[in-house]
């Protein structure tokens, strides 16, 4: 499945936004080669307009246009009801900017500069969360961790875990959203339902880590990402 | 159970804040006697000696011994600080080294007999201020005290006694003393002592001090100590208990009120006062009410208000001077107004016939006073200060009697003889008694009430002599004559009181009125001064007219306080001054003449305050003798020095502000370069690194075209990252200073040819077109510079000038100059950034919102174009739209053009 995407339907479509004609350039060329159909938009204001003349599968914008902030690009087109997967390309290195723009409904994001696997795998994360919305599998597994969303049971090599409610429901949200970034206020909101601090979260995370993890000091399955938030690990 | 007692068991606030300030401060102990010999200093060795062995590092600050075996004994193996030697009239005095302690800094003080008064030319006048000045500075003090020594109960030993000490330490000290010690001895013991040669005896006043060591005495002063202390155990108590909100029985709401007058018994008056607080446990003020008559005292009877005023603010009470029109009303309206519950006053001393006539303050008082007790105090005079009083008026003289004026009234009462004589032949004589009226009356108006009582007696002599028959005697015929002349001789008195009375009213008013004008002006002219230095001056010029005095003002500068301005100027201050200002400005007190610490300086030095604390001194000293301010002159210098005080903080805040908006802007402008610079590096990586891993991982699936067009961009980006870094670091050698230019006679037609052929790639959109004159000369300037300062130019041009357009480069002789032109035909230079284009990471932005450049072509152009002697300058072209920059060199005067050099 890492070689080319959807290789049955139709080309995925690709909208690339960026104001850089060189980024542009070898995305075009390294996506169309992925098998996906690129359009270009040089600012916010053509994205816009690309957008509403035809439906995309997947947005990649970088935050930094000259016209329209990225910012609020997302914000429009998530207010439009549209559920297109985004991915954010940063050349910041500020982290209020991705948690600014995963809080309003990006998907996920990489910073610049970028090795295009590391893109294509968002890409992916990205697509795949909406394709399983669908149809969710019953047994997330990865690597030795295996978690029966049916019957709720989760097992290390084998061996079951006995989990806490909190810690099974942090874990289940984690494995809805296998190799996407999930911002500590997403989360929050979704097991806690939006009380608690991220020094909670960071508590909970370390139990977790301790029953699933081999080596919870280099974790492999509930990956930090540091001022942002957290990522599993995309499923085998 | 209501709301007041649970407010009553809240910890006290002011009970807590007492106890906080006690935490930094050293503590004090005192131990207090009775009388000389009761063995103080032999108790506080002990306690030394208890303390030492507790490992306290302590000194003996100053001890005597007065030659006491068991004493001497005790002192050895302390520490003791050697004594500052002070010469004082041939005399040699010994004085506690203070500078010597602080700079110890021993953990624990002995200083005995906290009363002493300290030589002149000390620091301080008093001991207990030294003291004082260790518990500021955090070390602990042991001290000894005896009870004739205590202020409060100074006139009572007196009484006792009949010796009045001179020495004497306020309330306050033993009321923020954290322990007290009765050393006590029974009468007995003590005269046995004293039989026993163990009690120290100055010899020159052995008999007197005999006398004082009798058993009446000593019983006497015995209980005023014991009272003391247990006064003192008991505010303890109370502090303790509101401090842990217990409640009790606490006297509320008695608050005490003493009137202060210029008798000279208001010195006693006002220790009552304070007394009756003390057993009260209730707050207490002094009042002086000013009224028309207080403009009329002496200098004397000013000066005796004003320091029974700074009695009561020594003993521990709040003084106010408040102007009213009678001394009754002034007083109750204040008590009733502020809760007063009790009024002190002084029993007056006037003789019957002067109440008759005047009426009594006392009795007004008591009648009207309602529900609030009025203690009348018995006066008693009090021997030296009735001496000092003699004296003061001796040596400051009574009212200025001003012989101009009584000429005047005698003038008055001339023109009325006059037009009497002339009115005599149409009026009947008893209707010129109005005249000579008129007379009084219009000296009464004009020079005040004795002019005018003497205009009195030369009216009724005047009318006597000239108009009552028989004519030309002093004596009168006609009984009814008689009885004209007396009630007109009662008329006219009355009539010039009363006159007399309205004027100085008129007076006072007048110059309260000037004062509050004055204040107004003062305030609106400090208001809208912006500078500090304008400020200050405006502040002496005025403090220095409104009260008659020299002004300096200092304020901090570099760990001191400096001379900023002064009126009439003065720029340096000699070294006791600058100590005194220096020590006021460090404790936040006033130091200098007239005050407790530094007396000897030449000026009297004032901290200025506003609510956040200290802002500068204000020295203030005049010519003439005697206190400086006069209490309602300290109230105007207050206002003053306040309002000062604030605009000098507004300024500063100003400045503040200013500073904060450039550090914010330095900000803004350094975290704008920090990302521009992120931007403009990490762009091309971005664009490389994500080609070269599409290349690395993908190349199966990328066809010929692809695989051409991702080499393409990694090799154009990789161009575009180095050409960034080139600039920056340019830019780098130009900030280091590290660009030494080199001069070679060069070739300008050659130079604009290798730039062309640089920058031919980034052209490539353009028609270019180049003019050289044919007679260009050749220039001293640096080649390589000059070629990057070129293609810097076209490369700008490129970037802002759409593809398809004229990019033309000229090149001429104009007079003395070597002038180069780079055209386009862009969008042109906004005109509000004509200057700016040439600053740092400074970009135009483009008409179609693309961010192109790095923000740095221009600023190494300016950066090298100067460096090699030359100018750029950029505008717009007068044509039409589109960017000029020119480059302008000077041509030496032995120039050759490069066809000389062919030929």
């Amino acid at each position: 499945m890492i070689g080319k995407a959807a290789p049955l339907a139709a080309p995925l479509k690709v909208l690339v936004v960026d104001d850089e004609p060189a980024i542009r350039r070898f995305l075009r060329t390294s996506l169309t080669a992925q098998g996906y159909h690129v359009t270009e938009a040089a600012d916010g204001a053509g994205a816009l307009n690309d957008l509403r003349r035809a439906p995309v599968d997947i947005l990649v914008l970088d935050l930094g246009l000259p016209d329209i902030n990225g910012l609020e690009i997302i914000e429009r087109v998530r207010g439009q009801g549209s559920p297109v997967p985004i991915v954010v390309l940063s050349s910041r290195t500020d982290e209020t900017g991705k948690v600014k723009a995963l809080d309003l409904g990006a998907d996920d994001y990489v910073t610049k500069p970028f090795g295009i696997d590391e893109l294509l795998a968002r890409i992916r994360a990205a697509l795949r969360h909406r394709l399983q919305q669908e149809g969710e599998q019953p047994v997330f597994r990865c690597g030795d961790l295996a978690v029966d969303l049916v019957r709720g049971i989760v097992t290390v090599g084998g061996n079951e875990v006995k989990l806490t409610p909190r810690e099974y429901s942090l874990l289940r949200l984690f494995v809805a959203h296998a190799g996407k970034v999930l911002t500590h206020r997403l989360i929050l909101r979704e097991v806690w339902g939006g009380e608690g601090e991220v020094q909670y979260l960071r508590v909970y995370i370390r139990a977790l880590r301790h029953k699933i993890e081999p080596d919870p000091g280099q974790p492999r399955y509930i990956l930090t990402e540091q001022g942002v938030g957290y990522r599993m690990r995309a499923p085998d | 159970m209501d709301d007041r007692s649970e407010y009553d068991r809240r910890p006290s606030p002011e009970a807590l804040l007492r106890q906080a300030g006690q935490e930094t401060r050293g503590h004090l102990k005192i131990f207090l006697g009775a009388a000389p010999g009761v063995g103080k200093t032999y108790e506080m060795l002990q306690a030394a000696h208890a303390k030492r062995h507790e490992g306290l590092d302590l000194v003996v600050g100053v001890v005597e011994t007065h030659g006491r075996k068991e004493t001497q004994a005790l002192i050895e193996g302390l520490e003791i600080t050697s004594r500052q030697r002070v010469e004082y009239k041939g005399h040699r005095l010994e004085e506690m080294d203070l500078d010597a302690i602080l700079k110890r800094r021993p953990q624990l003080v002995l200083v005995d007999e906290l009363a002493h008064t300290n030589a002149p030319g000390t620091r301080h006048p008093k001991r207990y201020m030294d003291v004082e000045e260790l518990l500021g500075a955090g070390i602990d003090v042991y001290a000894t005290l005896n009870i004739q020594h205590v202020e409060s109960l100074n006139d009572v030993v007196a009484r006792i006694t009949r010796i009045r000490v001179r020495e004497t330490v306020p309330d306050s000290i033993i009321d923020r003393a954290d322990e007290i010690e009765l050393v006590d001895l029974t009468p007995d013991d003590l005269i046995q002592r004293l039989r026993e040669g163990k009690v120290y005896l100055p010899h020159h006043a052995e008999r007197a001090i005999r006398h004082y060591f009798q058993p009446g005495n000593l019983t006497a002063l015995r209980e005023l100590a014991l009272r003391r202390t247990a006064q003192r155990v008991d505010a303890q108590m109370i502090d303790y208990m509101r401090a842990h909100a217990i409640a009790g029985p606490w006297a509320a709401g008695e608050r005490i009120l003493v009137g202060v007058n210029q008798d000279p018994s208001c010195a006693s008056v006002v220790r009552y006062a304070r007394r009756l607080a003390d057993r009260l446990h209730a707050p207490w003020s002094a009042i002086h009410i000013e009224t028309s008559r207080t403009q009329r005292l002496t200098a004397g009877e000013r000066d005796r208000i004003a320091e029974c005023l700074r009695l009561a603010e020594r003993l521990g009470g709040e003084a106010l001077t408040v102007p009213g029109a009678n001394v009754t009303e002034g007083i109750l309206e204040h008590a009733r107004t502020n809760n007063f519950t009790h009024l002190v006053i002084a029993k007056s001393k006037r003789p019957r016939w002067s109440e008759w006539l005047r009426g009594s303050t006392t009795h007004r008082l008591i009648r009207q006073a309602g529900d609030i007790s009025v203690h009348v105090i018995a006066e008693r005079r009090e021997p030296l200060e009735e001496a000092v009083r003699t004296a003061a008026i001796t040596a400051e003289g009574g009212p200025a009697i001003d012989p101009k004026h009584y000429l005047g009234a005698a003038g008055f009462v001339a023109v009325a003889l006059a037009l009497g004589v002339v009115l005599q032949q149409f009026l009947a004589v008893s209707n010129i008694a109005l005249v000579f009226l008129t007379a009084v009356l219009a000296c009464a108006i004009a020079y005040g009430l004795l002019p005018s009582l003497f205009a009195c007696l030369l009216s009724v002599l005047a009318y006597n002599f000239f108009f009552l028959p028989p004519l030309y005697t002093f004596t009168i015929a006609d009984p009814e004559n008689v009885v004209a002349l007396f009630f007109f001789a009662v008329v006219a008195v009355i009539v010039s009181n009363l006159t007399a009375r309205v004027r100085a009213q008129a007076l006072t008013a007048r110059q309260r009125a000037k004062t509050t004008e004055d204040l107004y002006l003062f305030a609106r002219k400090l208001s809208s001064t912006a500078v500090l230095d304008d400020l200050l001056w405006a502040t002496a010029f005025q403090i220095a007219s409104m009260l008659k005095v020299n002004v300096v003002l200092l304020l901090p500068e570099g760990g001191s306080v400096a001379v900023r301005a002064a009126y009439p100027p003065e720029d340096t201050l000699d070294e006791a001054d600058l100590a005194a200002a220096k020590w006021s400005w460090e404790n936040d007190q006033p130091a200098g003449r007239g005050a407790d610490t530094l007396p000897g300086a030449k000026r009297l030095f004032l901290p200025m305050r506003t609510g956040r604390g200290p802002v500068g001194i204000v020295g203030l000293d005049s010519d003439r003798a005697g206190p400086l301010l006069a209490p309602d002159q300290r109230r105007l210098f207050n206002a003053l020095a306040d309002q000062a005080a604030l605009a000098i903080e507004r300024i500063g805040l100003a400045q503040d502000v200013e500073r904060a908006q450039v550090a914010a802007e330095t900000e803004r402008l350094r975290s704008s370069l920090l990302t521009s610079i992120s931007h403009d590096l990490r762009t091309p990586l971005a664009s490389i690194l994500g080609s070269a891993t599409s290349l690395k991982n993908y190349r199966a699936t990328l066809d010929e075209a692809a695989q051409d067009e991702l080499i393409g961009t990694i090799q154009e980006e990789s161009e575009r990252l180095n050409r960034f870094i080139a600039n920056l670091l340019d830019m780098t050698r130009l900030e280091a200073g590290a660009v030494q230019p080199k001069s070679d006679l060069v070739d300008i037609a050659d130079i604009v040819g290798s730039a062309l052929g640089r920058a031919g790639k980034v052209l490539a959109q353009h028609r270019v077109v180049v003019e050289l004159a044919d007679d260009l000369p050749m220039v001293k300037l640096d080649p390589v510079l000059f070629e990057q300062v070129l293609f810097n130019l076209l490369d700008n041009a490129a970037k802002y000038a759409p593809g398809g357009t004229e990019v033309r480069l000229s090149a001429g002789r104009e007079g003395n100059q070597l002038r180069l032109r780079v055209i386009d035909e862009g969008p042109g230079i906004p005109p509000a950034d004509v200057e700016r284009i040439f600053d740092k990471f400074y970009r135009v932005q483009a008409a179609d919102s693309r961010r192109v450049g790095t923000g740095l072509g221009l600023a190494i152009c300016r950066g090298f174009v100067d460096a090699m002697g030359g100018t750029i300058t950029g505008s717009n072209r007068p044509d039409r739209r589109g960017a000029v920059f020119t480059i302008t060199f000077p041509l030496s005067a032995d120039r050759v053009t490069a066809k000389d050099m062919a030929a």
